[in-house]
């Protein structure tokens, strides 16, 4: 009569279990599906178009769902000149958009004003909301703001998303664990 | 009809109104008197068939008296022919008549000499800021504006700050050299 052992063991569970941290099973869920809020305001806008579109492709990277309602987003893509006129509705849509987001300043006018050193254009979209990643280029090739995608990647699977979004429990969980 | 005949009569029927008649290169110039405007108007559409308004443009002749000129740019379709009316307007008036009953095209530049330039004119429907936002208290093409701007806060409409030059303008010399040479850069005004 065969032995049957009671083990710890269970080949049939065990091979579908991974075993990770919550930040990084979050983090890997968050990462690979990135909405973005297409915030076209210059010819930045046309690069941003060629690079969700079929040559490009940003659907590669789980960023090709544009909504166009900033309830709907994760990251703003600033893709432009943002004038003074234009600032504060910038503003207001990112104050729209859920928690967490984050911000990609494409190209030198998000960025810095770029070349419109005027009474008229903001001095970077960073005066008003925070930036995670800046896009150099006037404008940046698809290439560059795919690239910049990753890049937003790699910060967001580093980040410690549990605890920032709720802190109280983080504390509790830790309390508990010793 | 010609060019030459179109502005001659113009010339007879308004000899009082006009102050000065200039021949360029086949372009005809007339600079008139703002009291004139309506008239001059009305007469280069109705009876010259001046049926297009090309452009309205401003120029702040800084430090010169009278400040102000205004440049209509008129196209006959019927006789293909152009003609230019200019006219002073000095910074104590700041003021003239529109044009937008006459030419409809008209309301929206006038609405922008005024955003940029300050001169307001009287009789038009719809005054406002066409570029900048109603409450920005500058106007920022006259010559006595800063490049970088001024500083200025609406609440909830809009803000603006100085812009940091950084050793600019940033501006492209008129040259032969490379596209690489000529760039916008900074180029203080001493250099």
């Amino acid at each position: 009569m065969p032995k049957t052992h009671s083990t710890a063991y269970d080949s049939k569970i065990e091979g579908n279990v991974v075993f990770t941290r919550f930040d990084a099973a979050l983090n890997w869920v968050r990462k690979n599906s990135l909405w973005p809020m297409p915030m076209g305001l210059a010819c930045c806008a046309i690069e941003l178009m060629a690079t969700a579109a079929s040559r490009f492709d940003i659907a590669r990277f789980g960023a090709e769902v544009m909504r166009f309602s900033p309830r709907q987003c994760d990251v703003m893509i600033v893709a432009g000149t943002v004038t003074y006129k234009m600032a504060l509705a910038v503003k207001r849509i990112y104050e729209q958009m859920p928690e967490p987001k984050w911000v990609i300043a494409m190209g030198a006018c998000a960025s810095t004003g770029g070349m419109y050193r005027s009474y008229a254009t903001l001095q970077g979209i960073d005066q008003l909301i925070p930036v995670d990643v800046y896009i150099s280029g006037c404008p940046p090739r698809p290439e560059a703001l795919l690239a910049g995608l990753m890049k937003l990647q790699e910060k967001i699977s580093r980040e410690r998303s549990f605890r920032n979004q709720k802190p109280e429990l983080a504390e509790k969980f830790e309390e508990a664990l010793g | 009809m010609t060019a030459e005949e179109l502005s001659d009569s113009l010339g007879k029927r308004f000899g009082e109104k006009i102050q000065a008649k200039t021949e360029f290169r086949g372009e005809t110039s007339y600079t008139i008197a703002p009291s004139g405007l309506r008239e001059i108007a009305k007469f280069c559409r109705d009876e010259l068939s001046f049926n297009y308004l090309l452009d309205i443009t401003s120029i702040d002749n800084f430090s010169e008296e009278p400040r102000f000129e205004i440049i209509y740019h008129l196209y006959s379709m019927s006789h293909a022919v152009h003609l230019r009316l200019k006219l002073k307007v000095p910074e104590e008036v700041g003021a003239i008549d529109t044009v937008s009953d006459i030419w409809p095209t008209a309301n929206w530049h006038e609405r922008e000499i005024y955003d940029m330039m300050g001169i307001k004119f009287n009789g038009h429907p719809d005054l406002r800021r066409i570029l900048m936002w109603d409450g920005y208290p500058y106007y920022p093409l006259r010559k006595d504006f800063p490049l970088e701007g001024l500083p200025s806060e609406m609440p909830d409409v809009a803000f603006t700050k100085v812009t940091p030059m950084e050793g600019g303008p940033f501006v492209t010399v008129p040259s032969t050299a490379t596209s690489k040479d000529r760039e916008p850069r900074a180029r203080p005004p001493d250099l």
